[in-house]
């Protein structure tokens, strides 16, 4: 077995360190380490978009990061997205529009349209409907997602100017 | 169309955020994998790299001495079955091959059928194990077509499997159901069209692989933590395969996410057992991508010939089916629901329809939304159209005239109670879609209606209230798309509370009585029902309790909009008694079952307008509306989930999505990449209609809506090609390379 790796990262705002297997992606880190369970795997190979984070402002598939390549960066993941307990505008506009069945795709969904808000705060439904098109829902068939990020961006606009914690 | 006289709710038809919103939009919520537990082990499994051979030995030995590895299992660590045929909430199960697919014996009968479990300190050490186990097979020549192995010559996968001369077989049952009078009725037929068709073996494609983790505790009492759709037949599962008590076996549901018919079958939560009892230590074990394509229940492909006959004006007078479904490496395919489902649409007078469960060497294949009700509604479905097309009859108009209704027995036996058939042709018809003339160069539009029965089955519940007028409320039915919400609101609507103030729990076998499954589109009808029960057990000991307060009796006491009135205008709402409860004899907690109840039927009917490239066969689609009865929508919101949810699986089935085997019976796309399920970007805006034929059997009309609509979209789409095109599709997937050959061939 490969010796362990000693990397210091910042997740969430906060620094964390951690010992990993260089074999050893992100996402179980994330998971079986730090117990960041969130992050949802669906295949472990960069298909799904269920293991979404973003890592230095970029939505990564965290199944397709090794974990030492979190040496020095800023990631984000699912337990972020909310300031304290008030929930953001997309973590809501999913609530509000059912954007949800299972759940299990919710957070790579956040993650992703947070990353799309920040590139693109007035996306058109086509502009949406490509950049999510890496994460896959097999339940809502989409449509209540697409308008959640539409809902969510209107709210950012609306918003803009409050923003708290990260 | 809505009836004119719906009933006015509080609830029941808004739209409140539902109960688990919060932890799922944080992370917070758990699913089966997100468990941790003290000293908890790692698994992983040794799979078969051959669709059909015998395995001569296992060898463990090296597997067994590296270093992390604390114990192997093979089929040999889980009891013998002999020939138990047990009843499991879904239907009677053969212990014998649910045993043999959990982890062969043997022999293995599919590729990816499941040999060997490690339990070791990772999963990285569990893995490497793996590759340690050396398996001597005897390879044997795959059996991978429905109708090849149903033949005389087909080598025969199960011995056990036999015909009525006791002779081996592929061919595990068959039924036949028939109802007047076939040949006279062809005989009056003016018009007779008969087709063969062929559609592929698909998978349910939830994001969530499935997992378990096992504690076998010292006592004998296992714990087992998964997602599930069922936690009973789980629990009854396991118990079975390891010849325990039911009792000795607890199964905590965690959140799932997505089944979709998938998930009521086990297959880990008995190989974890074993680990545990071997090592004392909680074991998890998850599969997976490839695992959950190549050895969790795809639903079948199937070969079908269906003959309709119609007279000149569009009367239909008789149908003759003739349907085989694979059934993967043990017998068990839906082919008996798919049977009922033919002609379920339709009011034909004299029909007949066989259906044969044929053992393949494929996985063995598993309930898919509406059970083979979407393969069989793709024959019918666009032989109507077709027929329509040669008569000049307007499909719609077809629908109408001919279409099930209350009183209209179908081919295997029951009569319809009062249905929505008819209503949501109608929806169609009225719809702006419908009415908005389709332009463009090889472009189509196509209709097709589908049918599911929607079962019942049984549910319990129970409900506490607390002093602050809020109840809590224990339910056994695991919530994959919102049914929390959707039993709170019928509990509340009843108490005459705000669904806010209802607080459920989804709780493990120790802690509710017993609940079917998720699943059969009955949660939000039964659990509903069992819900309802528990209101209206509380509303009878409120008003014992505000009888006492009163000092009169019980039966002058009455229950009304949230409060129980008393005589001489004495009142106190649900809150002002709830607060009271502490001096009048302590908890108040409301039961309720259901298990008597069954469903109407749910039908839908879909329209949709396609886009043909008539250089590469690619088939886009441009608008989609579908219409279904739901009864009574409790929470629409969910309920347009449901719809949309079912529609874009059923243009996965429809235009791309099928297992690819190479001539050894290896997958070759058992990957989300290759098997390629819709993504955003493939899919328009589904637009939904509503359409609410309040079910008689439900106290507010509820109808599952989960299960149909997946089943018209491929005939729909199929109509619309050929609208677009000119040409019709007899086999599913219509991909582009088959629609591109069936052009050219033109
Ligand atoms: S788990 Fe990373 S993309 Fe699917
Ligand atoms: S909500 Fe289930 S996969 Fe998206």
């Amino acid at each position: 077995m490969a010796k362990k790796r000693h990397i210091t990262t910042k997740i969430n705002g906060d620094t964390v360190e951690f010992l990993c297997e260089p074999r050893q992606t992100l996402l179980e880190v994330l998971r079986n380490t730090l117990d960041l369970t969130g992050t949802k795997e669906g295949c472990s190979n960069g298909n799904c978009g269920a293991c979404t984070v973003l890592m230095n402002g970029r939505p990564v598939d965290s199944c397709l990061v090794l974990a030492v390549e979190a040496e020095d960066a800023e990631l984000k993941t699912i337990e972020g997205v909310a300031c304290g307990t008030h929930l953001n505008a997309v973590q809501s506009a999913f609530l509000e529009g059912a954007a949800l069945q299972c759940g299990i795709c919710t957070p790579g969904f956040i993650m992703q349209s947070e990353a799309l808000l920040a590139e693109n705060p007035n996306p058109s439904e086509q502009e949406i409907r490509f950049y999510l098109a890496g994460n896959l829902c097999r339940c809502t068939g989409y449509d209540k997602i697409v308008q959640a990020v539409q809902t969510a961006a209107g709210k950012r606009q609306t918003e803009s100017g409050t923003k708290c914690c990260h | 169309m809505s009836t004119a006289t719906k009933p006015k709710y509080k609830v029941i038809g808004t739209r409140p955020i539902r109960h688990d919103g919060a932890d799922k939009a944080t992370g917070r919520a758990k699913y089966g994998a997100d468990i941790k537990l003290t000293g908890m082990l790692y698994a992983a499994m040794l799979r078969s790299p051959h669709a059909h051979a015998i395995i001569k030995s296992i060898d463990t030995s090296k597997a067994e001495k590296l270093p992390g590895v604390r114990a192997v299992v093979t089929g040999a660590d889980l009891p013998e079955q002999g020939d138990r045929i047990v009843e499991l909430g879904e239907g009677a199960v053969n212990m014998r091959h649910l045993s043999s697919n959990v982890l062969a014996r043997g022999k293995v009968n599919y590729k990816g059928h499941a040999i060997a479990a490690v339990a070791a300190d990772n999963i990285h050490i569990a893995e490497e194990a793996c590759k340690l186990i050396e398996v001597q097979y005897e390879v044997l020549a795959p059996v991978m077509d429905v109708v090849e192995a149903m033949q005389p010559t087909s080598p025969v996968i199960n011995s056990d499997v036999k015909d009525d001369s006791g002779k081996p077989t592929n061919v595990a049952k068959t039924y036949l159901f028939e109802k007047g009078d076939l040949a006279k009725g062809f005989a009056e037929a003016d018009l007779v069209i008969e087709k063969e068709f062929r559609t592929a073996t698909v998978h349910q494609g939830y994001i969530e692989p499935h997992n378990a983790t096992v504690f076998w505790n010292a006592d004998g009492k296992v714990t087992v933590w998964m997602s599930t759709q069922g936690t009973f037949t789980a629990r009854q599962q396991t118990a079975e395969l390891h010849r325990i008590p039911i009792s000795d076996v607890k199964v905590v549901p965690m959140e799932i996410g997505g089944g979709f018919g998938g998930k009521i079958s086990v297959y880990l939560p008995p190989v974890a057992a074993a680990l545990s009892k071997k090592t004392g230590k909680p074991v998890k074990l998850v599969m997976d991508r490839a695992a959950v394509f190549e050895a969790t229940g795809p639903t079948p492909g199937s070969s079908m010939k269906v003959k309709i006959g119609v007279k000149k004006d569009g009367t239909l007078v008789a149908g003759d089916a003739w349907v085989a479904f694979e059934a993967g490496g043990y017998p068990g395919s839906p082919v008996g629901m798919g049977c009922m489902c033919v002609f379920a649409c339709y009011d034909i007078p004299n029909a007949r329809v066989q259906g044969f469960d044929v053992c393949v060497n494929r996985p063995r294949t598993n309930a898919y939304r509406a059970p083979g009700s979407t393969q069989v509604a793709f024959a019918v479905e666009t032989i109507v159209d077709e027929l329509c097309e040669k008569l000049g009859i307007d499909p719609i108009e077809f629908r109408l005239k001919n279409g099930a209704q209350e009183g209209v027995r179908r081919v295997d036996g029951p009569v319809f109670p009062r249905i929505g058939m008819k209503e949501t042709v109608q929806a169609i018809k009225d719809s702006p879609h419908w009415k908005t003339p389709l332009t463009g160069k090889h472009r189509g539009r196509g209709v097709a209606t589908g049918f599911w029965f929607n079962c019942g089955l049984k549910s319990a519940a129970s409900a506490t209230v607390n002093p602050d007028g809020t109840v809590s409320l224990l339910e056994g039915s695991t919530d994959i798309g919102g049914s929390r919400a959707s039993i709170s609101m019928q509990l509340a609507e009843t108490l005459g509370i705000r669904a806010e103030d209802v607080k459920p729990s989804v709780v493990d076998t120790d802690s509710v009585g017993y609940t079917d499954v998720t699943g059969g589109s009955r949660v939000t009808f039964a659990t509903g029902i069992a819900a309802i029960e528990a209101a209206k057990d509380i509303i009878g000991q409120l008003k014992e309790r505000a009888a006492i307060i009163w000092e009169c009796e019980a039966a002058q006491v009455k229950y009304e909009d949230g409060s129980v009135i008393g005589p001489k205008g004495k009142k106190l709402t649900f809150k002002e008694l709830a607060d009271k409860l502490h001096h009048t004899g302590g908890a108040v907690i409301g039961r309720g079952t259901s298990s008597e109840a069954t469903q109407g039927g749910a039908f839908g009917t879909h329209a949709v307008d396609v886009e043909v490239d008539m250089d590469t066969g690619k088939v886009s689609i441009l608008r989609y509306t579908i219409a279904q009865d739901a009864g009574t929508a409790i929470h629409p919101s969910y309920v347009e989930g449901q719809f949309t949810g079912g529609v874009v699986q059923g243009i996965g089935w429809a235009l791309n999505e099928e297992y690819w085997y190479d001539a050894s019976g290896s997958m070759k796309n058992a990957t989300y990449l290759d098997y390629r399920i819709p993504t955003c970007y493939d899919v328009p805006t589904v637009e939904t209609i509503i359409v609410e034929v309040p079910d008689p059997q439900h106290p507010y009309g509820v109808r599952g809506v989960g299960e149909v609509p997946i089943v018209p979209p491929p005939a729909a789409i199929a109509n619309a090609i050929y609208n677009a095109t000119g040409v019709r599709m007899a086999d599913l997937p219509m991909s582009p390379p088959r629609l591109m050959k069936a052009i050219l061939s033109k």
